[in-house]
């Protein structure tokens, strides 16, 4: 597949959600099931990300400076930092640790 | 997110300016993962949801061009909560024709958030159409920003990008797993995720373990309500 093509079938498919809760009855929120559901795949999806993004790489279990990295970053979630606070420190974090070792 | 006190448009701009300047580092992440800096600027306009470009890119990101169907599949999920924004939304805007297709673009975390902060019914709406006009804005200009700035950068490991990667998908769940079933489902989905990896292709290990552990997530709640 096309990347272009990708990005415009992503884009549309995103959309789809936000145009359809325009379009349904609003007693669909009523269903707690629904709500649930999509409150837990937020969740699921992104935290899998998270597992992805930090522990591997090339197919294989990697333990590098991401990891701290990461643990900076829940600490400064703790203390309520801005979101671009937290991005650029935990960045910044890693790259300093390579630098290093 | 805290959203302050005041009139409706000074809330609105303010949320609009801090949501909207992370885009910098989605425009950064974008180009390093290997989009070119017009795709990563489409995709801040046309898919325009923070949680769902960071998943897109992050799966492009590990595994190219052969992992675009599980991107376009993980973007989707992801977005399934503003189809529940835009249901509570619908009454309170009540936009009529081709405004409906505008509201469902704007239709995100903040605008809702803010709409759903304000008391007077006027209010509601003005917060909702100033929120998501003002992100949009401020999101697109700083993607350019960011795309332009992960240009110089030809490995995603320069600066730590690939931790700052990690730092922002952790951030936008962080708020979602305040409480135990979240942060088990959480739990599951990182571990599960990463053992994943190891066995099949690039995507697929974030849907399976996403699907697991939202299973888990509604039997969980099951047997505690029984």
């Amino acid at each position: 597949m096309n990347s272009w093509l990708a990005i415009v079938l992503g884009s549309i498919a995103v959309f789809s959600w936000k145009f359809l809760g325009y379009l349904l009855p609003a007693r669909l929120l009523e269903s707690r099931m629904l709500s649930k559901l999509a409150g837990f795949l937020t969740i699921a999806l992104l935290s899998g990300l998270v597992g992805v993004q930090t522990f591997s790489g090339n197919g294989q279990l990697e333990f590098d400076a991401r990891i701290p990295a990461l643990l900076v970053a829940a600490l400064l979630l703790r203390l309520k930092s801005p979101f671009i606070v937290i991005v650029i420190v935990a960045g910044a974090t890693a790259a300093l640790l390579r630098l290093a070792f | 997110m805290s959203i302050g006190k005041g009139s409706v448009a000074s809330v609105s701009v303010s949320v609009g300016l801090a949501t909207g300047i992370y885009g910098i580092s989605f425009g950064a992440l974008s180009v390093t993962a290997g989009f070119d800096i017009w795709q990563t600027m489409a995709l801040s306009i046309l898919m325009f949801s923070g949680g769902s470009q960071f998943a897109f890119v992050a799966v492009f990101a590990t595994g190219g061009v052969s992992a675009l169907p599980a991107a376009i599949t993980s973007a989707w999920l992801v977005g399934i909560r503003n189809g529940f924004y835009a249901l509570t939304l619908a009454p309170r805007i009540g936009p009529k024709g081709l405004m409906k297709v505008l509201a469902a673009q704007l239709t995100i975390d903040e605008s809702t958030a803010v709409s759903a902060s304000r008391e007077i019914e006027s209010e509601k709406r003005k917060g909702f159409w100033l929120t998501g006009l003002s992100v949009f804005v401020f999101w697109n200009l700083a993607t350019v920003f960011g795309a332009l700035l992960g240009g110089f950068l030809s490995d995603p490991k320069v600066f730590g990008l690939d931790a700052a990667a990690a730092a922002a998908l952790f951030a936008l769940v962080w708020p979602r797993i305040q409480q135990s079933t979240g942060a088990l489902i959480a739990a599951v989905s990182i571990i599960g995720s990463t053992l994943l990896s190891l066995v099949l292709p690039s995507g697929f290990p974030v849907l399976v373990a996403a699907g697991f552990a939202v299973a888990l997530g509604f039997w969980l709640e099951r047997s505690k309500n029984e």
